[in-house]
C-alpha cells in the first residue's frame, strides 16, 4: 500500500511537469493551429540556456530569470516570427513538419556546443524528506508539484479572471469577430507563443535535475506530453493539465505493475482506446475553440 | 656538385615517403555520440594520449603509430558498418568498441578478417564463443562478479538482494553471473528488476526496491543510468547499501549524481584513484591535457595502445597475423613497460588476469578501500 502511495506521489509529479508542456501544446493549438513537434526539445533547450550562463559566472538564481527570458525571446518569439508566420500561410502539415526539423536542429545543436554527453543540474528544491500521513515523501516531488499546480492556477486565473484572458479567449475562438470588436488578435497569438515559452523553461528547470540535461531528453517529454494533450482534450486547457497528471500515473504504475519493458506501451494503447472511443479527449468538446 | 645535391634531395624525398609508409595503423571504433557518449569519447582520449607519449619516444619498432576513430553513435547496427569500413583499411590492430554488444557483432568481422580486436566491453559471453582475436582491457563479468557476490555475502553480510540491471547483453550478462553467485551463497535475491537503456525516470523501480526492504542493493546499468537511479534512490530514502561495478562509482556518475553517489561502493578493475603511482601519473597527464578526470574508459583506451606497443616489442616485428598468438598467455610488467600501469597476464581467451579495488564514494570522491590481489 505504502508503494502505491509512493507511485502515486512520483507519477503526479513526473504528470505534473508533463501537464505544463501539454498545456503549451494546447495554447498553440488554439491560437494559432500550430502543432509543435518540437516541444519536447523546447523542454530541453532552457537547462542548457541556463547552465551556460552559470558556466559564464551567473549564480544559479540569475541564471534561471536569464534562461527563462531568453526562452522566451528564443522559443517565443524567434520561433513565432521566423518560423510559424512564414510556414503558417501554406498550412497545418508543412508547419508541422518545420517543427520536426526544428526539433532535429535543436537537438544537433546542443550536441555540437556542449557535447552529446549528460550533464548534471542543480534542483531548486532541497533533497530531504517530510511525512505526510505517515508516509515519507520526498521535498523534490513535492516542490516539483507545488510549482506546477501555482503556475497552472495562475495561467487559468489569467485566462479565466483578466480582460487580457478574456481577449485571448475571444482571439482564440473567432478570430474574425475579435478583430471587429477591437481585440488586437495578433499580441494575442504572440502572448501565448511567450506563456508557452516560460512554460517549457519552467519545466526544464523542473524536470532536468531529475532526468540530467542531455541534448536527448526532449524526446520523451515532447512524446509524453503530445500523448497527454490529445487524451485530455487537444482543446482545453483543462484537458491537458489532466491528461499530463493521468500519464505520469499511469505510466508509473505501469512500469511497477505491468513491466518496464511495457511501460511505455501502456499509456500508447490508452492513447489508441481515446481516440477509439472519445476523439476529442477525455475533457476536450468535439469542434470548439477556446483557451 | 649538381648531380650529388640532386641524388641527396632524391634520397631525403625517399626517406620521408617510407618513414610515412611505415606508420602503423591502428583503427579505433568508438560510442562519440548517443548513449555512451562518456565511455566513448574517454577511451578515445586515453588512445590518443598514450600514442602521442608513445610517438614522442621514438614510437613502435622505430615506427610512428596513427590512429582513425570512427564513431558508432553507441549503436550496435552502426557499429559493426563502422568496424567493417576500418577493416577494409587492413589496420594492424582494431581497438573498441566500449559497449559490450557493439562487441559482439562486430568481434567476428575482426576474426574473419584476422585482425586483433582490443576492446572495452565487459559482457561475460565476449570471450567464451571461441574467438581466438578478441581481448579484453578490464575484467570479464565472470572474473568480476564472484568477487562482487562474495564482497555482498561476506562483507555486507546481506540475506536478501535487489538486483537492478540493465536490459541489455552487458546488463544480462552481469546479472546472469552475480543471481548465481549470490543464490550459491546463500544470499536471496527478493528483487530482480530490469531496467530499459537510455530510461529517465526510475521512479517505479527504486518504488519496488523500497516495497522489498532488501539488506543491499546490486545496481548494474550504465552510467547515466546509474546517476539517475541514485538520485531516485537517494529522493525516496532508501537506506540499503549500494553495491555495484565501475558503473555505478565511475567519476562521471559522482559528477552527475553529486550528494547521491555517496556510500555507493564497488568493484573495480581499474580506477584512477587506485594507490598505483603509474596510475597517478597518467591520471594527472590525462587531466592536465583533456582538463577533466577520466574515469576507467580512459584508462582502458590507454592500455589498448600499450597492449599493442608491448606485444609488437615482443615479437620484434610488426605481424599483424601473429599479434593475436603473442598477445595469447603474456604476461606483461608494469616494470618492463610503464605504460601497462600494472602487471597483467592474458590468458588464451583474451581475459585479464590483474589485481582489482573496492571503492567507495566518499564525499564525491572514489576511496579505495582495499586491493584484491592477481588470482594466479
Amino acid at each position: 500500500m505504502s508503494n502505491l502511495f509512493d507511485l502515486l506521489v512520483a507519477g503526479l509529479a513526473t504528470g505534473a511537469i508533463y501537464a505544463l508542456v501539454a498545456v503549451g501544446f494546447t495554447l498553440l493549438w488554439q491560437t494559432s493551429q500550430t502543432i509543435n513537434f518540437a516541444q519536447g526539445e523546447f523542454v530541453m533547450l532552457p537547462a542548457f540556456l541556463m547552465l551556460a550562463a552559470m558556466h559564464v559566472g551567473a549564480p544559479f538564481w540569475l541564471a534561471i530569470i536569464l534562461g527563462i527570458l531568453l526562452s522566451m525571446i528564443l522559443l517565443g518569439l524567434a520561433f513565432k516570427l521566423l518560423l510559424v508566420d512564414p510556414m503558417m500561410r501554406h498550412g497545418v502539415l508543412p508547419l508541422a513538419i518545420a517543427t520536426m526539423a526544428l526539433a532535429i536542429g535543436i537537438k544537433e545543436a546542443v550536441k555540437q556546443f556542449f557535447s552529446a554527453e549528460a550533464s548534471p543540474f542543480p534542483s531548486i528544491v532541497p533533497t530531504g524528506d517530510i511525512s505526510i500521513l505517515g508516509h515519507a515523501v520526498s521535498l523534490q516531488s513535492i516542490g516539483v508539484l507545488v510549482v506546477a499546480i501555482l503556475a497552472v492556477l495562475g495561467l487559468t486565473t489569467l485566462l479565466n479572471r483578466t480582460s487580457l484572458g478574456h481577449q485571448m479567449q475571444a482571439a482564440a475562438q473567432n478570430p474574425t469577430v475579435a478583430r471587429i470588436i477591437g481585440v488586437p488578435v495578433e499580441r494575442m497569438i504572440l502572448l501565448t507563443f511567450l506563456i508557452n515559452a516560460f512554460l517549457v523553461a519552467l519545466a526544464s528547470l523542473l524536470i532536468t535535475p531529475i532526468y540530467l540535461a542531455k541534448f536527448s531528453s526532449g524526446e520523451v517529454l515532447g512524446q509524453a506530453a503530445f500523448i497527454a494533450a490529445i487524451v485530455g482534450g487537444f482543446n482545453q486547457v483543462r484537458g491537458a493539465i489532466a491528461g499530463g497528471l493521468l500519464i505520469g500515473v499511469l505510466d508509473n504504475l505501469a512500469a511497477a505493475y505491468v513491466s518496464t519493458q511495457y511501460r511505455a506501451a501502456v499509456p500508447m494503447i490508452f492513447l489508441i482506446a481515446v481516440i477509439l472511443f472519445r476523439p476529442q479527449g477525455l475533457l476536450g468538446r468535439a469542434e470548439e475553440r477556446t483557451v | 656538385m649538381k648531380s650529388t645535391l640532386l641524388v641527396g634531395a632524391l634520397l631525403t624525398a625517399m626517406t620521408a615517403t617510407s618513414a610515412l609508409a611505415q606508420a602503423i595503423k591502428l583503427a579505433d571504433v568508438a560510442e562519440l555520440s548517443g548513449g555512451g557518449a562518456t565511455v566513448g569519447t574517454n577511451w578515445k582520449n586515453g588512445i590518443d594520449l598514450a600514442i602521442e607519449e608513445i610517438n614522442a619516444k621514438g614510437g613502435v619498432l622505430g615506427r610512428k603509430l596513427e590512429v582513425t576513430h570512427a564513431d558508432s553513435q553507441s549503436n550496435p547496427g552502426v557499429a559493426r558498418a563502422q568496424v567493417q569500413k576500418a577493416l577494409d583499411a587492413e589496420p594492424y590492430v582494431l581497438l573498441g568498441p566500449g559497449y559490450s554488444g557493439s562487441v559482439k557483432v562486430t568481434a567476428p568481422l575482426a576474426a574473419e578478417a584476422g585482425i586483433a580486436q582490443i576492446m572495452g566491453g565487459e559482457a561475460a559471453e565476449l570471450t567464451q564463443a571461441g574467438n581466438k582475436f578478441l581481448f579484453r582491457t578490464s575484467f570479464g563479468q565472470q572474473s568480476s562478479m564472484p568477487k562482487v557476490a562474495k564482497y555482498i555475502h561476506d562483507e555486507m553480510k546481506a540475506k536478501t538482494v535487489a538486483v537492478v540491471w540493465v536490459n541489455n547483453d552487458f546488463g544480462r550478462g552481469g546479472r546472469d553471473v552475480v543471481v548465481k553467485e549470490l543464490d550459491r551463497l546463500g544470499s536471496k535475491v527478493v528483487a530482480d528488476l530490469s531496467t530499459e537503456a537510455g530510461q529517465a525516470d526510475f521512479a517505479a523501480d527504486v518504488g519496488k526496491i523500497k516495497a522489498a526492504n532488501p539488506d543491499a542493493v546490486f545496481v548494474y546499468l550504465n552510467e547515466e543510468e546509474s546517476a539517475r537511479i541514485l538520485k531516485e534512490l537517494k529522493r525516496q530514502g532508501v537506506t540499503a547499501p549500494l553495491m555495484g561495478e565501475t558503473t555505478l562509482i565511475g567519476q562521471k556518475v559522482i559528477e552527475l549524481a553529486g550528494d547521491a553517489a555517496n556510500g555507493a561502493r564497488g568493484h573495480v578493475g581499474l580506477t584512477t584513484d587506485a594507490p598505483v603511482d603509474l596510475i597517478k601519473a597518467f591520471r594527472e597527464k590525462f587531466s592536465k591535457k583533456y582538463n577533466y578526470v577520466p574515469d576507467h574508459n580512459g584508462l582502458k583506451g590507454y592500455l589498448a595502445v600499450y597492449m599493442v606497443k608491448a606485444t609488437t616489442e615482443k615479437m620484434g616485428k610488426v605481424d599483424p597475423k601473429k599479434f593475436a598468438d603473442t598477445l595469447h598467455g603474456l604476461t606483461i610488467k608494469a616494470a618492463d613497460e610503464p605504460g601497462i600501469l600494472m602487471d597483467v597476464t592474458f590468458s588464451d581467451t583474451g581475459d585479464i588476469d590483474r589485481q582489482s579495488f573496492l571503492v567507495e564514494v566518499v564525499e564525491g570522491k572514489q576511496v579505495v578501500k582495499q586491493v584484491l590481489p592477481k588470482v594466479k
